[in-house]
């Protein structure tokens, strides 16, 4: 295999969690030559009788992903992050947190419905990824899709519309909170099933590794996938890793593994509970990464960005993230320990970079409290717009189901059915 | 009688008894329970009555997105009551092995909307199991149970009606019960049904519906149709959640003089012909709705359907009231829904052709 993706030497850096939580996984016997990025020692929030120690010694075929290290100059006490990127990063997270908690008060508040899943807890993937990408790079989420977008450039705005269900909003109020598109930042969507993602994301890989290596234009554009642990057992999900690898396509396939599927633990579910191993079943390297804590999966999206524009193919990325909230907004959420949930919510990557910001000096306080408010005010005033926009009109009910908007055809009476007030009351003849 | 049973039937004010049907339950007391429960109830009547049965599907294990599988992990065991990893093809496919080798499988389906990966599964091998090994392999003992229909804020993807895909494909059985007593009447049927079912729950009615439900072992006849109400002007078909709206109309419709048949067709295939051929014949007006778009719904096969048998009869053309040509949609599904006002003023139209 070519140079394969590998991890920097992350872990020799500044710790962002305090040393327990840094450390190499011991056990692993490796290529001798590569290193492993790896997170915390346990994948798992309670130790599970599964993944026990006999897994962990068990690791002896070596990973094959993850292989030599590349070199990156560096000076020897660099810090990760210059302060201008810190600060993106930090307003990103707020943003995400801040636009969520919001969209919980409001759907409390009955101005928002449907079925909501909120980011809390997980920012520092979306944040960690999609800030290192271009505008006409393309991002596919899945119904868990709101920071993707907004990471991506949607304005909050937009995304508040169109969970208010108005014209507005990015999709004119006929997605919902599940369908986040927008063409202008190339977001593929928001997909409410599982899994249905991955493969319109090979495609649109496909089509900029095509733009390039054949219609020879200058395009660099990558794909990145996310989906979560649950999908991983779906059949679409490893024909996408075939097909990527297979035709070595610019595509990053991001998993945000936080543990559980509604109510079903990844662990329970799974034969094999880690999700990098697949990667280099199919020929494309597979990491892992703390993805609670928003520099190592940067660097981390670095490489494997990187890769992919230089045209050496697929990544698997496997973020070890967690939920802070329920499965939606109408999960009440009883079946997760709380021993799980206060570990995880100590490893908050927004509390994280902050302290790593102040710590490396990097920000004053009071600069992080400022962009803290800017973000308080920039959602306060994504709701008031969100509100003061209009419904859609009811005519808006028969567009975009073919590409004639008034694709119903002529009516009887000679005019376009879909105009004809009676169609939508249902009485019409058609 | 009638009304005692109209009483008891709170909410959405079921009128369970018929006339003519063929139904030992109707007049049993029992308790009050809501359609998840009674499924609950039927699901722990079959898993008792058969040590071979299992239930299977994405969370089934504490109790379910809809709560239908409580208490059936703690009585029965994990290795009989399961969750399945994401993969609905999966799912399915397994359970028609494991009704192949003689088990009944009892398969959960989260949101029929979720049920299209499932779809080759079904159409391809549990309905021809049968049918191409010679009778020497059957999955007779599948059955597959998946909420549908709107819920009022569902979207595209959790309001789904996929009725009309499987009503195409011989082999199978399609099933949808209107209530908490006909669920649990329906599903044990189906559940016990030498043949692979499609069981869909009308996902709307689960804590809505409430209604008396005998806490007995009890069945209720597959592919038989059910005259809920009786009248001479209008037949009217449906099934499932839409039967309260329809019933609705209907009471409105007799304000104004008209006196409606509403059937509930229960088992969609294959369905009873006999009962809404001899209903249209006695009244010469149809009228079907279903909340599933109406190109190719099932409403279009029951229509050609009655058309052949009863045309001398009929005064006016079949109608059909339905869900619009478009995704279901999100914000404008009161638009989309085939509503009471719809309906009403079809069978006007119908009534004065």
């Amino acid at each position: 295999m070519a140079t394969a993706f590998a991890p920097t030497k992350l872990t020799a850096t500044l710790p962002l969690h305090g040393s327990q939580e840094n450390r190499l996984l011991l056990p692993i016997r490796l290529a001798p030559h590569s290193s492993f990025l790896g997170s915390t020692r346990s994948l798992t929030a309670h130790s599970s009788r599964r993944l026990n120690h006999a897994h962990a010694t068990r690791r002896s075929p070596p990973v094959v992903g993850v292989q030599e290290v590349v070199k990156e100059k560096k000076s020897i006490n660099s810090l990760l992050i210059t302060k201008e990127e810190g600060l993106v990063l930090y307003e990103d997270m707020i943003l995400g947190r801040s636009f969520e908690d919001m969209c919980a008060q409001m759907y409390y508040r009955g101005k928002m419905f449907g079925f909501v899943h909120l980011y809390n807890g997980q920012e520092a993937v979306s944040t960690g990824f999609i800030k290192l990408l271009t505008k006409s790079d393309s991002v596919v989420s899945t119904y868990r899709d709101h920071v993707h977008a907004l990471s991506k450039g949607v304005s909050a705005r937009a995304v508040m519309s169109e969970l208010f269900g108005k014209v507005t909003g990015c999709c004119r109020g006929q997605g919902g909170s599940m369908h986040m598109f927008s063409k202008e930042h190339n977001m593929l969507g928001g997909f409410a099933f599982i899994g249905e993602g991955i493969p319109v994301a090979t495609g649109a890989a496909f089509s900029s590794k095509y733009r390039r290596d054949v219609l020879k234009q200058d395009c660099e554009d990558v794909t990145v996938a996310f989906f979560g642990d649950g999908t991983c057992n779906n059949g679409q999900f490893y024909e996408c890793l075939n097909m990527a690898a297979l035709w070595k396509l610019p595509i990053i396939f991001v998993v945000e593994n936080n543990l559980w599927a509604i109510g079903m633990s990844h662990l329970r579910a799974t034969s094999d509970p880690e999700i990098w191993k697949k990667g280099p079943a199919f020929g494309m390297p597979g990491v892992h990464v703390d993805g609670m804590d928003v520099l190592k999966v940067r660097e981390v999206a670095k490489e494997a960005v990187t890769r992919a524009r230089r045209g050496e193919g697929p990544t698997l990325v496997e973020c070890e993230t967690y939920r802070f909230r329920g499965h939606s907004l109408a999960d009440p959420d009883e079946l997760r320990d709380a021993a799980e949930k206060a570990k995880y919510a100590a490893r908050d990557p927004i509390a994280a970079l902050k302290k790593y910001l102040i710590e490396n000096n990097l920000a004053k306080e009071a600069e992080l409290k400022s962009i803290e408010k800017k973000i308080d005010e920039l959602v306060e005033e994504a709701v008031e717009f969100a509100d003061a926009s209009p419904q859609p009109g009811r005519s808006q009910l028969l567009e975009n189901v073919f590409a004639d908007p008034k694709g119903f055809g002529i009516g009887p009476d000679g005019r376009y059915r879909c105009e004809d007030p009676k169609f939508t009351e249902g009485t019409a003849q058609v | 009688m009638a009304a005692l049973l109209g009483r008891s039937c709170r909410k959405l004010g079921f009128l369970s008894s018929g006339h003519g049907a063929r139904r030992t339950v109707s007049t049993e007391t029992g308790k009050s329970l809501n359609l998840y429960a009674a499924i609950n109830q039927a699901l722990h009547i079959a898993l008792d009555s058969d040590p071979r049965s299992y239930v299977f599907g994405e969370d089934v294990g504490f109790g379910g997105v809809f709560r239908c599988t409580t208490g059936l992990a703690e009585r029965f065991g994990k290795n009989r009551v399961f969750n399945t990893p994401l993969c609905e093809q999966g799912i399915v496919g397994f359970g028609i092995g494991l009704a192949a080798m003689g088990n009944r499988a009892i398969v959960e389906i989260q949101f029929a909307d979720y049920i299209y990966p499932a779809f080759d599964q079904i159409v391809n091998e549990a309905a021809k199991f049968r049918y191409r090994s010679g009778n020497q392999f059957n999955c007779g003992g599948l059955t597959i149970r998946a909420p549908y229909g709107a819920v009022g804020h569902g979207g595209h993807y959790h309001s789904q009606s996929p009725e009309a895909f499987f009503c195409h494909v011989p082999g199978i059985k399609v099933v949808i019960p209107r209530s908490p007593r006909e669920a649990k009447g329906l599903l044990l049927s189906c559940i016990r049904d030498p043949n692979p079912v499609v069981f869909f729950e009308p996902k709307w009615l689960y804590r809505q519906a409430v209604e008396e439900v005998p806490e007995h072992d009890y069945t209720i006849p597959l592919s038989e149709a059910e005259v809920i109400r009786e009248g001479n002007d209008i037949t009217l078909v449906g099934w499932g959640a839409q039967l309260t709206i329809m019933e609705q109309a209907c009471l409105e419709a007799e304000k104004e003089g008209i006196s409606c048949e509403l059937i509930d067709l229960k088992t969609l295939l294959p369905w009873d012909k006999e009962t809404v051929e001899a209903s249209v014949k006695k009244t010469g007006r149809l009228l079907i709705s279903h909340e599933a778009p109406i190109t190719g719904g099932f409403g279009a096969e029951i229509s050609a359907t009655i058309l052949e048998r009863c045309f001398l009869k009929l005064e006016a053309p079949v109608s059909r009231v339905c869900g619009l040509d478009t995704p279901f949609p999100l914000v404008f599904e009161p638009f989309y829904m085939p509503t009471k006002n719809k309906i009403l003023d079809a069978i006007k139209t119908t009534v004065n052709y």
